[in-house]
């Protein structure tokens, strides 16, 4: 049974507030007591998610989801979606655009950072429709 | 008990939110109209001091009449005391006011700074460190990271801070030179800032702290400025073991990477530029970061809140004085290097994390407040204004599921539940009587 749940719009290049949604979250575990060990790789996946929702997606939502013994971090965007899963979770892939790379971001790996940060990991996509990726932590 | 150097004075304090407002531990509340510092919160940033308009927040320090305690008197003056004189430039003549006042001895805050200096570049070139290395230096930087970083606890220096080492070392050349017993001398820190005090009274990373007594830079700058120039030509104005160029910046953000002599580093000062790069690490964007030198105030302990002179003036002088003092070689220096790997220099107790975030000690309890405290926080006006007490709207719904405050306490609930109860009487005066 769900006992807690925050859900945070993430617009389409909007850098002015990329990391936000990330950082509430963080906070939001904080005050719960949740070890600082999860705390640390919630925090790493939830802002690359959200990072990938900025700069990749049409835009979306990312949301925290807690039930007794599970927190789920789920990011789900309007597309465009991904057609070579396998492809996007190779080490070094990248799609992003040379301005967005020349802010920093966009290197690769984001997709198996995400999944060496989480204890669970699933994505699932339809081109030119959406993709939703959740990162699954044990509490106990 | 509570430790902290910084308190309210309650006949000047007015009620206002502007000391609330700038806790960066949200650790002031105004309750009856005057604030309350929550001592398990704060971490002596003395922001507060600064803030507060009617000077009704003061930093208690140790009287400068606590000088009989001891037989002998050794003092730390801290780098920054130096950079607050208005035409002085020789050091020579600070020392000369010093010894006037009657001390003993003196041993400068600003060569312990450079042991540390090297021991710090020894230890990041070593094995088994945890990167970024956080160094303690500034007091308030070990309580903050206790306060809401437990994950960097790792991180901290293994290093005690500069004016502690600075005690212990004077201590023990004191003790040596002369066959005095240590416990005839007491040591005192010049500090400029009120952090130090409570470093004294309730040290992290140490048992017990070797300092006795904390004046303010402001304090002695009076009883100086009083007294120099009036001394006679052949008063004692020379110390042993005189720190150089490198020392004397540590007083300044940025000072101490550079006597340690790493280019990976980040030099911060402030508060909420701390937070901003503690968090960048904490969320492991910083690869490959040696070194963060943090320092609660803006500039460095030169913008310390118990300091006379304006900061930007300090640091200027702060770089004269470097300027006259030669760039010592810290592998060469025969003091610096006696104590460099001597257990003085080393904190002897584990850091504590004390997580002040957290809403409940049982998991399960601390998620159905913080669930609670989310559906409070929409009915809230989210204007931050402060009336209430709490810093802000989100910090008053924290304050009601913790138990410490009613939600009748939003000026905002209050007005519509009066509206709402007059609305019920003008309903109940006007209802028709049956029959």
């Amino acid at each position: 049974m769900t006992i807690y749940t925050e859900e945070f719009r993430v617009e389409r290049g909007n850098f002015q507030e990329a990391g936000s949604a990330s950082s509430k979250i963080k906070r939001t575990l904080k005050k719960m007591g949740i070890s600082p060990a999860i705390i640390r790789e919630v925090a790493i996946s939830s802002y690359e998610l959200e990072l990938n929702l900025v700069i990749h997606s049409l835009g979306g939502t990312l949301k925290l989801s807690i039930d007794g013994s599970q927190l789920l971090i789920i990011s789900e965007d309007m597309g465009p979606g991904i057609g070579d899963i396998e492809l996007v979770m190779q080490e070094g892939y990248s799609t992003a655009s040379e301005s967005v790379r020349a802010m920093g971001f966009g290197a690769g790996m984001g997709l198996p950072n995400i999944k060496r940060h989480s204890h669970e990991f699933s994505i699932e996509s339809e081109l030119n429709k959406s993709t939703r990726i959740v990162a699954k932590y044990n509490l106990i | 008990m509570y430790q902290h150097s910084v308190r309210v004075d309650r006949r000047k304090c007015v009620g206002c939110t502007n000391c609330i407002k700038c806790c960066p531990t949200e650790a002031i509340r105004v309750q009856k109209g005057k604030a309350i510092i929550r001592g398990d919160r704060c971490i002596d940033c003395g922001k507060c001091l600064g803030a507060c308009p009617h000077s009704a927040m003061v930093s208690v320090t140790t009287p400068i009449s606590a000088l009989g305690c001891f037989k002998y008197n050794i003092v730390i003056p801290s780098t920054t005391l130096y950079s607050q004189f208005r035409g002085i430039c020789k050091l020579e003549d600070i020392y000369a006011g010093l010894y006037a006042l009657g001390f003993d001895a003196i041993y400068e805050e600003a060569k312990a700074a450079e042991i540390l200096a090297e021991a710090m570049n020894r230890y990041i070139h070593g094995p088994d460190v945890v990167f970024p290395v956080i160094s303690c230096t500034c007091p308030v930087i070990p309580r903050l990271i206790a306060a809401l970083y437990p994950s960097l606890i790792d991180n901290l220096s293994p290093f005690v801070s500069s004016n502690e080492l600075a005690a212990r070392v004077a201590k023990a050349e004191f003790c040596e030179a002369t066959g005095i017993p240590a416990s005839e001398v007491g040591a005192y820190y010049i500090s400029p800032c009120s952090a130090e005090i409570t470093h004294m009274r309730s040290p992290m990373g140490m048992e017990k702290s070797e300092i006795n007594g904390v004046f303010s830079v402001r304090d002695i700058y009076g009883k100086l400025v009083d007294m120099i120039g009036k001394l006679p030509a052949d008063a004692p104005c020379m110390i042993e073991h005189r720190a150089g160029a490198f020392g004397l910046g540590s007083a300044v953000v940025g000072g101490l990477s550079i006597a340690i002599g790493t280019e990976h580093y980040l030099a911060v000062d402030g508060m909420e530029s701390i937070i901003e790069c503690l968090d960048e690490i904490d969320n492991d964007r910083m690869g490959g970061l040696m070194l963060l030198e943090a320092m609660a105030c803006r500039g460095g302990c030169i913008g310390g809140p118990l300091t006379f002179e304006n900061q930007f003036v300090a640091k200027n002088r702060n770089r004269r004085l470097q300027y006259s003092q030669p760039r010592l070689d810290l592998e060469r220096d025969e003091h610096v290097q006696k104590y460099v790997d001597s257990p003085l220099i080393k904190c002897d107790k584990e850091y504590e994390a004390k997580d002040i975030m957290k809403l409940s000690d049982d998991m399960l309890e601390a998620i159905r407040m913080m669930d609670k405290m989310e559906s409070i926080c929409r009915q809230l006006p989210g204007l931050d204004c402060g009336s209430c007490g709490s810093p802000t709207c989100r910090s008053l719904a924290e304050d009601i599921v913790r138990g410490q405050a009613v939600e009748m306490d939003c000026i905002f609930k209050l007005r519509d539940k009066v509206r709402q109860m007059a609305q019920e009487m003008v309903d109940l005066a006007s209802a028709q009587k049956r029959g």
